[in-house]
């Protein structure tokens, strides 16, 4: 199958189940899905607190064909359950993982989760942890491993810190990546510190934009499963090996954002000190202004 | 969690050759309708987990309506409820028998 059979109809990402993501984005009819809900692996916790299941524990996991290229994919269900982590559900993509390093495969992470779920939080803690591990080990072996962020429930929690291992990271403006959610940093610090409910302030500080301009995330696109596909058939093209000069590089970069921005108070004042022009327009801008706007943005050096 | 079983006799047989399909999401007033083609060709499974309980009669009006008005034979159907509203279960419902039908690429 070509890139000219690829389906063509337009379609949201933000708004898109995980399912209908894969099927946008890998070749038409190429997904073959590992461990379906016909096989009902389900959380073995939600049941004590009397909540209700989904036959695929909130991820779709399986085989594809990207432009043609062999790849594995996982995507998370969002809607379900803030799209946690769980036992399941972690084991399923951890699996997944091991499975790409051991066939060298490249992998694509469809990230929209709020972190680990909270009912079986030290399974779902531990999952983190193993998937973090796998990723490392994937791409200590040459394979690509590539996170795409539009989805409602961001990535945030125990996302965030797998989104941090992965290879390259593709945001839309939509996307979200922090560690601590809105809620939680305003329940820890107060509502001086944050105001959860400013969207504006949550998306400037938290959102696709900005994580693009300071070297969170590597390629910006539109809320748009073409433009994701596209951006992740460029990720693939090349291998990006990973190792101590990679990480050592990128410890180097941080440091040096710390001095730069560090007395920022706003991601405004963050961009101004970029360079940037007109710096309070930034949330504002089309992609294409936006882009041309980010030219001297942080970049990282997969790695984050 | 409720959980309720129906065993209808359904008068047209699903169209279609895949052997499976799932529609929906567990999430509050949403549900999840996972299709599968394991019953005889004459009758309709329908297996239900409800976050709400105590709308059995509800859940049997909706599955009967649906199996009347539907070509629902020789499927096995397994449903997870986060409480969706009666139109919305008959909205997945008739979204599955569809999606089941749709041609394998």
């Amino acid at each position: 199958m070509t890139a000219a059979t690829a389906n063509t109809d337009s379609l949201s990402w933000y708004e898109a189940s995980a399912r209908q993501r894969i099927d946008a984005l890998v070749d038409p009819g190429s997904f073959v899905e590992f461990i379906g809900p016909e096989q009902r692996e389900m959380s073995p916790h939600l049941a004590i607190f009397d909540l209700p299941e989904q036959f695929d524990d909130g991820i779709v996991i399986g085989r594809g064909r990207l432009d043609s290229s062999p790849v594995f994919v996982a995507a998370q269900e969002g809607r379900f359950m803030g799209g946690a982590f769980g036992e399941v559900h972690g084991a399923k993509l951890t699996g997944l993982l091991r499975a790409a390093r051991t066939l060298r495969q490249d992998v694509l992470i469809l990230f929209d989760t709020g972190g680990v779920r909270l009912q079986e939080a030290n399974a779902g803690e531990l999952a983190i942890a193993e998937i973090m591990r796998a990723i490392v080990e994937a791409r200590r072996a040459g394979v690509n491993v590539i996170g795409v962020i539009g989805g409602r429930a961001g990535c945030y929690g125990g996302g965030s810190l797998i989104a941090g291992t992965c290879s390259r990271l593709i945001v839309s403006e939509q996307g979200r990546i922090s560690v601590s959610g809105p809620e939680v940093i305003e329940t820890n610090k107060g509502i001086e510190e944050f105001d959860s409910r400013d969207r504006a302030l949550v998306w400037r500080t938290m959102g696709g934009k900005h994580r693009y301009l300071i070297g969170g995330a590597d390629a910006f696109v539109d809320d748009e499963a073409q433009a994701v596909r596209q951006a992740a058939i460029d990720a693939l093209e090349v291998t990006r090996g990973y190792g101590v000069a990679n990480l050592e590089a990128e410890q180097s970069r941080l440091e040096r954002r710390l001095q730069r921005f560090g007395a920022a108070r706003d991601a405004v004042d963050v961009w101004q000190a970029l360079g940037i022009d007109k710096p309070t327009d930034i949330p504002a801008l089309p992609t294409d202004a936006f882009l041309a706007a980010a030219n001297n943005r942080e970049n990282a050096d997969d790695a984050r | 969690m409720e959980t309720l079983s129906f065993r209808l006799s359904a008068s047209t047989r699903a169209g279609g050759t895949r052997m499976q399909a799932i529609v929906g999401v567990v999430a509050s007033g949403n549900l999840e309708v996972l299709l599968e083609r394991a019953a005889p060709a004459d009758s309709c499974m329908i297996d239900i987990t409800t976050a709400a309980h105590g709308f059995g009669a509800v859940w049997e009006a909706v599955v009967r309506d649906f199996v009347d008005r539907r070509p629902a034979g020789g499927l096995r159907i397994s449903i997870n409820d986060g409480g969706a509203r009666p139109d919305t279960v008959a909205l997945r419902l008739a979204q599955g028998v569809r999606k089941i039908e749709e041609p394998e690429r």
